[in-house]
């Protein structure tokens, strides 16, 4: 036993495998640097080396690859919008989604579940028709079912809530889960592979700018300057803007979600209901992933409340109510950058070198590979294109917002 | 359970209490130009670290000023509205 402990363990014929590589040492000038080493820089770094040979990247990571949001959402992948603007955005993400495991050779235990969202009242049940077919019109696949048909899909459920009964639910074939450590580690792996660099424990300090344009860029292992500049960095979106002069509209609060211990698999699709504020899926590991409670009121910081978490559970459990026994294995939360119209910000800042990757709110993992298509794509040309063409910064002083306000469950 | 001191009703369990945002100035919306009022309209400083909030003691509907560390989540004082004077207000 020892010993094929040492031989395999020390023999150079079994190298251990360093999938992410070491951080390298700074180099003074990067054609692209990326702040923010989360799903959406390395899913950036990867289309500008893969698509358009742009190599000479670093990626700026203050923590470490995919601690922040990337490692705290609830990885639900969906496209059931209700702008067209956002449907055929999230809708290309969603493809890219399904072959990403592929794509990337590594695997994403990418899982296709389909989404029930869940209707109390009139209001909602005509909010989610018009989402069904605003999707449809886009050629995704939606649908409206009935109580019996709902009954049919998830037997566990509790249809009939005291004071507020499910009436109609959005069904949502396509939608999936993931794994989204995997998303990330994918994309940044093969990133490095073509030359990006990425720089773990390296946290931007400030931003110099001169002529409309950021120059230098200080962080805690020296300076360096960049040809473009790229944050991705979510719910500090407004921290990183503010060192180059820029403010947003973003406000950042802390979204909560837990699981709890494992049991048998019961659930196949994902269940969310906007009345509830909550929204349920079964991982893999048998898991029940409850989402997701905004807080009351901005915060940087993620920590957890006894009263979210609470709500949480009593919504979870009006739903399904013999969870009630259940314990909470994990819980956290993750700090979202709100927009007022819940849709992204993508695209060029008022700066001619510096562009926005922000936010992404309460949906952006479902983005990751989506956003890093189109802004390397952005990047390259020089030129936005059009399908996101319709979330610059400059829309809200032009009132042509994006609502998607309607279109998830964890905050209102 | 977190406590507020409201300068009314004294320490009560935060869940009594609503946000309204940071205290700042206001503009004139008849002078503002377009971009001013969009501005003002969307944009916020969503600063890390110590602001000024409106809050409301929503039982008693008493409307208040707190400082509040947004990194730390600590309440650092909460005071009446002075009768006159500035509250402190920010761009």
């Amino acid at each position: 036993m020892v010993f094929a402990l040492l031989k395999y363990g020390i023999s150079k014929r079994y190298p251990a495998r360093q999938e992410v590589p070491l951080t390298p040492d700074l180099k003074a000038h990067y054609d692209v640097v990326i702040i923010g080493g989360g799903g959406h820089g390395a899913s950036l770094a990867y289309h500008l080396a893969k698509h358009h040979n742009i190599r000479n990247v670093a990626i700026l990571e203050k923590g470490y690859l995919g601690g922040g949001n990337t490692a705290r959402n609830t990885t639900v992948i969906r496209s059931n919008y209700t702008d067209q603007r956002s449907i055929k955005f999230y809708a290309k993400s969603l493809r890219l989604y399904e072959s990403l495991s592929n794509e990337l050779d590594y695997n994403m235990m990418y899982s296709r579940r389909g989404q029930l969202t869940l209707s109390h009242s009139d209001g909602v049940s005509r909010s989610l028709r018009l989402r069904a077919d605003a999707g449809v019109f886009c050629g995704e696949a939606n649908e409206i079912l009935d109580r019996k048909q709902i009954k049919d899909l998830v037997p566990s459920l509790n249809l009939d809530i005291k004071g507020m009964p499910i009436l109609s639910g959005l069904w949502h074939r396509n939608a999936a889960i993931a794994r989204h450590d995997a998303v990330v580690w994918g994309y940044a792996i093969r990133a490095c592979e073509r030359g990006v660099e990425l720089h773990q424990r390296t946290e931007v300090l400030g931003m110099e700018v001169a002529n409309n344009k950021v120059t230098r860029i200080r962080t805690n292992r020296g300076d360096l300057s960049a040809g473009v500049v790229v944050q991705c960095v979510a719910g500090y979106s407004s921290v990183v803007a503010k060192m180059v002069g820029l403010k947003l509209p973003i406000r950042s609060y802390p979204l909560q979600a837990m699981v709890t211990h494992p049991i048998k698999p019961f659930l196949d699709p994902m269940v969310s209901s906007t009345a509830l504020h909550c929204y349920i899926s079964q991982s893999a590991r048998g898991e029940l992933v409850i989402g997701g409670g905004s807080d009351p009121y901005e915060l940087y910081n993620t920590r957890s409340t006894l009263e979210l978490k609470e709500g949480l559970a009593a919504s979870a459990v009006e739903l399904f109510p013999f969870i009630g026994e259940l314990k909470v294995l994990r819980q956290w939360a993750g700090i979202t950058d709100m927009t007022p119209d819940y849709s992204p910000i993508m695209g060029q800042s008022p700066l001619s070198n510096y562009w926005l990757d922000a936010g992404w709110g309460t949906w952006g993992f479902k983005a990751t590979p989506a956003s890093g298509f189109f802004l390397a794509k952005a990047i390259a040309d020089n030129r936005v294109p059009e399908e996101i063409r319709p979330f610059p910064l400059d829309r809200f002083e032009r009132f042509d917002l994006v609502n998607e306000m309607g279109a998830t469950a964890a905050s209102h | 359970m977190k406590i507020m001191t409201c300068p009314l009703n004294g320490p009560r369990n935060i869940t009594e209490f609503q946000c309204h945002g940071e205290v700042h100035q206001h503009i004139d919306p008849t002078s503002a130009s377009d971009k001013e009022w969009s501005d003002y309209l969307w944009m916020s400083n969503n600063t890390a670290g110590v602001v000024r909030e409106w809050w409301c003691h929503t039982p008693s509907n008493f409307w208040f000023l707190a400082e509040r560390n947004t990194v730390t989540d600590e309440i650092l004082a909460t005071f009446a509205v002075p009768a006159d004077g500035p509250l402190g207000e920010v761009r």
